[in-house]
């Protein structure tokens, strides 16, 4: 059962089968239902393990599988990791469990919400294993249906509008990248093979004389890719979506979600026209600086601490482009290493700000006051997650903010490396709004109406402490995670040099 | 070949034929007075035998039969079985239905298969006196089916409006048609393309304007714009099952017509797939049809966004989905006769659970608005996972199937490097979501101001369940579908 080859496929439908089982459990049996949901989301957690354990970072696509789906269009169950994708694997199955746990205080149509939570989890999976253009694309969209659902049922009093917003951005980005992959296909000799489609496309004549037609297909690309990160001017489905959603999937949303679009920029894009990735950089970067500094004085301006947080995935995203523009060995490191981190640092703060909201009913930052007297845990698991964010060394955040930086400075493009010069000045706006935020809602004078607050409750302290720690290990040894990838972007780095 | 001999061809309409005449005999003598509804099973039991001997149609060779006047190819074969199947499920819902008055179900039936005749017919025709008399059988009975209810106001006012809109459109192709036979002398169509191909030029305004003569006519059946006006009332005020009826089968028709019509008389088979132009004749018809089926899209998406009316909304929805097929039509190549074939088997699929789902709301309430579904996830969880799974496939979502239909489609008309209309179609597809989530979000978000708990009919259900399964199948498994798509795209030259 566990052939190397077969890993990923269970590692991915295990959460699917649970979404049938749990659709087949009677709906009153509310806490049996989280439990099974939970059972379930802890297979792909092993499996996730198992395949570290077994893992080689020095080669490139490992346990394989590839079936043949649909001969007539030469379409291939083809599944693989490599570098870039197990890292984004680890967060999800890492993150999965977390966030059921913090569903835990979910009554309404509880059927429904799990078994459309596991399946966006085998969605999610299905995106980062599948090196089949087609299939990646049907994972795509897979996603698309239960994130819908789950924010337009389950969310907060605006949910109707955040759910279709959400809904709509997504399809809009994503039919540019259904006709980019179809343009491919009728060109390329049929083939939707991700890993080879960049060799073909550098081999044929057709290509060789077609520059206008792939800069057209990458900026299709990009612009889906781009709803999903979400990259300037295209980020307003973001903050609503975070806001309106429950907190669990605000956590899926920012931990995983938005690394899709980079994912997708770094698997697709970038191997498959690495001539006009290398074109689109400084117009990457360029985006890249609009996000994280518009981000960072967005965030600065919030009165509602969820939209903060949202906000600031914003402006963190942006310096995985700015990573990513770079192309260089140490910024593409850094990009990875920041998905990785923000991933964990965002899930720490939207479960925080679940936390505030399940006690105080608002989210008001103004409203709060003093709450580090009566709410020492949570002060201290705030501290650490907000200090990570603002990239504190020692911890994650800092140690991939860094590496972007770092990276950006040695780009080969001189307007790169000035962009990369006022970007830093993200870092102190973060620690603005960052601090600021900290200092309103935990110090000075007590607010009278939250003294009777208690403080963090067993099952919260399980979903905060784990990340907590992982935010520890990667800040004092980044190399345990950069070693996963980094032979995998020096590949990806070398491919793109030969078309500076 | 002669006609004795062409018979054998002929089977499924000859069962139909004699299935129609058990069908008014039994009427005449009083079985539709019975309680269990005898004729839709004798006309249920009819069309299955019929799609049977449709099957074993598919060993014999293409040929021309009936002296030129029908041909039997694949294509045909295609449609013929893809009618039969449609009136099939349309018969099995009518037999539940409460919409249809009772005491006149015999005739409905009988002028039902009739209608179906004609459609085969349509499809098979190789000749024009032919082809319009086939199509004048199907939408005459048409016409009446939609206003079968005709107690109701609105089924009358349908009914009145589809024979005006009809009789214009038929007759412009008539118009178009006897031009055409001016220009050629000829009413078959290997005749017609015949001198065509030897005309020695200055032809091409008068071949123009008999092609959009002649795509009045088909134009109207598969509710093109601006052919397309009469959709929305018809659809509102049809009984729902000649709804269900006119937005497949009549559509399918259509495209049969246009193909037919078109492939046949100005096109041949050129290199790797591609259709050409006969003779001299140097009209830009890809533009031509692909301009269309831009505005069509973009028509129906719009005004769908604004309706209230179930029924309304799937009529602009069927407009747009006319117009997503019609780029399969515009590349003019045999992927793109592939892609349509494709594309409408799901279509059938989709569009009846949609319209069932419809019935049933009819039925239980008594009211075809969107707000009628609020709150079906609690008072009829089923019927709202299966509708939710159909507006998928309308939208082209996977794995629901009427994605695999567009990509279908959208890989024939990249393939011919229309990338324009490749943008339009997929930006078409994000406005089309914006109102299939309306009824999404009704089904899902909102709850019923008074939410007594209505009982669906359990035959209703299977039925559901029946026509559901094939769209999540081929969504994920299609290589069958395609292989059929790719067999039957063969048509008799």
């Amino acid at each position: 059962m566990f052939e190397n080859n077969h890993l990923l496929t269970w590692m991915t439908f295990w959460p699917l089968i649970g979404a049938v089982v749990i659709l087949c459990t009677p709906s009153k049996a509310k806490l049996f239902i989280k439990q099974l949901a939970f059972l379930f989301t802890l297979p792909s957690l092993a499996c996730g393990l198992w395949m570290l354990k077994d893992y080689d970072p020095a080669l490139s696509y490992q346990f394989v599988a590839k079936v043949p789906w649909i001969e007539t269009f030469n379409i291939f169950y083809y599944i693989g990791v490599d570098g870039l994708s197990v890292p984004l694997l680890l967060l999800t199955v890492f993150l999965c469990p977390i966030c059921i746990l913090a569903s835990w205080g979910i009554n309404d149509r509880i059927k429904g919400y799990f078994s459309l939570f596991l399946l966006l989890e085998t969605g999610m999976l299905g995106v980062f294993i599948a090196l089949d253009f087609f299939l990646f694309y049907v994972f795509w969209e897979l996603m698309l249906l239960p994130m819908y659902f789950l924010i337009g049922v389950w969310g907060g009093p605006r949910r109707e509008y955040a759910a279709i917003k959400f809904f709509l951005y997504t399809l809009f980005g994503s039919v540019f990248l259904f006709i980019a992959m179809i343009v491919l296909y009728v060109n390329t000799g049929s083939s939707f093979d991700l890993t080879t489609l960049g060799p073909d496309i550098a081999a044929s004549s057709f290509w060789a004389n077609a520059a206008s037609l792939k800069w057209w297909l990458f900026l299709a690309m990009f612009v889906a890719f781009a709803i999903k990160i979400p990259a300037f001017p295209f980020h307003t489905w973001l903050p609503d979506a975070h806001v309106e959603a429950p907190t669990a999937i605000s956590v899926i949303l920012a931990g995983i979600l938005l690394k899709m679009g980079t994912y997708g920029l770094l698997r697709i894009s970038y191997p498959i026209l690495p001539d006009m990735a290398v074109k689109f950089a400084i117009f990457i970067a360029i985006i890249a600086f609009i996000n994280i500094i518009y981000g960072a004085l967005v965030a600065m301006a919030q009165t509602d601490l969820k939209k903060l947080v949202a906000y600031s995935s914003i402006s963190h995203m942006g310096i995985v482009m700015l990573g990513m523009a770079s192309m260089t060995h140490v910024g593409m490191n850094g990009a990875v290493l920041q998905m990785f981190n923000h991933g964990t640092i965002t899930a720490m703060l939207f479960l925080l700000v679940g936390v505030v909201y399940d006690r105080a009913h608002h989210r008001n930052i103004d409203g709060f006051g003093g709450l580090a007297k009566n709410l020492p845990a949570y002060s201290g698991i705030t501290a650490v997650a907000f200090f990570a964010a603002l990239g504190l060394p020692s911890l994650s955040g800092f140690i991939s903010e860094f590496l972007v930086f770092l990276g950006g400075f040695m780009s080969h493009i001189l307007w790169i490396r000035i962009i990369t010069i006022i970007s830093t000045s993200g870092i102190v706006l973060t620690a603005v709004y960052m601090l600021w935020t900290y200092q309103r809602m935990f110090l000075g004078p007590l607010n009278e109406k939250y003294k009777d607050m208690p403080d963090c409750t067993l099952r919260e302290k399980c979903t905060l402490i784990p990340l907590a720690i992982i935010v520890f290990i990667v800040g004092i040894f980044p190399s345990l995670v950069i070693n996963w990838f980094e032979p995998t972007m020096g590949r990806l780095v070398e491919l793109l040099s030969k078309n500076f | 070949m002669g006609n004795v001999e062409s018979l054998a061809y002929f089977v499924p309409e000859l069962v139909l034929i004699v299935t129609l005449i058990l069908a008014l005999l039994a009427t005449i003598f009083g079985v539709d007075r019975a309680k269990w509804d005898v004729i839709g099973a004798l006309a249920l039991i009819g069309t299955i035998i019929a799609f049977l001997c449709h099957i074993s149609l598919y060993d014999k060779p293409a040929v021309v039969i009936f002296q030129g006047m029908l041909v039997h190819d694949m294509f045909a074969l295609f449609f013929r079985g893809f009618f039969i199947f449609c009136t099939a499920i349309i018969v099995f819902m009518t037999m539940f239905s409460s919409e249809i008055f009772s005491l006149k179900k015999g005739e409905f039936y009988a002028i039902l298969l009739s209608v179906t005749i004609g459609m085969c017919l349509v499809a098979s025709s190789h000749d024009m006196v032919m082809i319009y008399l086939a199509l004048e059988l199907m939408s005459l009975g048409s016409y009446i089916l939609a206003g079968f209810a005709r107690k109701i106001g609105k089924s009358e006012e349908a009914s009145l409006k589809y024979v005006l809109y009809g009789g214009v459109s038929t007759g412009m192709m008539l118009f178009g048609l006897s031009l055409l036979y001016g220009l050629t002398g000829s009413t078959g169509f290997d005749g017609i393309r015949e001198s065509l191909a030897n005309a020695t030029g200055g032809i091409d305004l008068a071949v123009y304007v008999i092609f959009i003569l002649i795509l009045a006519g088909a134009g109207y059946k598969i509710a093109m714009v601006p052919f397309h006006f009469w959709a929305p009332d018809v659809y509102e005020g049809a009984p729902t099952p000649v709804t269900a009826y006119l937005s497949v089968a009549s559509k399918g028709a259509g495209f049969a017509l246009l193909i037919r019509l078109g492939f046949s008389i100005l096109l041949q088979p050129g290199e790797s797939g591609a259709w050409v132009e006969v003779g001299s004749i140097n009209i830009d018809w890809m533009f031509t049809i692909a301009l269309l089926s831009a505005i069509t899209m973009t028509i129906g998406n719009l005004g769908a966004i604004v309706q209230v009316n179930l029924k309304r909304l799937l009529a602009y929805s069927g407009i747009a989905h006319a117009g997503y097929i019609l780029m399969g039509v515009s590349t003019l190549t045999t992927v793109g006769i592939e892609s349509v074939i494709f594309y409408l088997i799901i279509y059938l699929f989709t569009n009846l659970v949609a319209f069932l789902v419809v019935i049933m709301m009819v039925e239980a309430q008594d009211d075809d608005r969107i707000t009628a579904v609020r709150g079906l996830w609690k008072s009829a969880p089923y019927s709202a996972v299966f509708m939710t799974i159909a507006l998928l496939s309308l939208i082209g979502i996977p794995p629901a199937a009427g994605f695999v239909g567009k990509v279908y489609i959208f890989y024939a008309i990249l393939q011919s490097q229309m990338y324009w209309l490749a943008v339009i179609g997929a930006l078409n597809t994000v406005i089309s979501l914006y109102y299939y989530a309306r009824i999404i979000k009704a089904m899902f978000f909102e709850d019923a101001p008074d939410v007594g708990s209505f009982t669906l009919k359990p035959v209703y259900l299977g039925l559901l369940i029946v026509l559901t399964i094939p769209i999540i199948y081929f969504g994920l498994f299609w290589n069958p579908l395609a292989n059929y798509a790719k067999f039957c795209a063969q048509l008799i030259m």
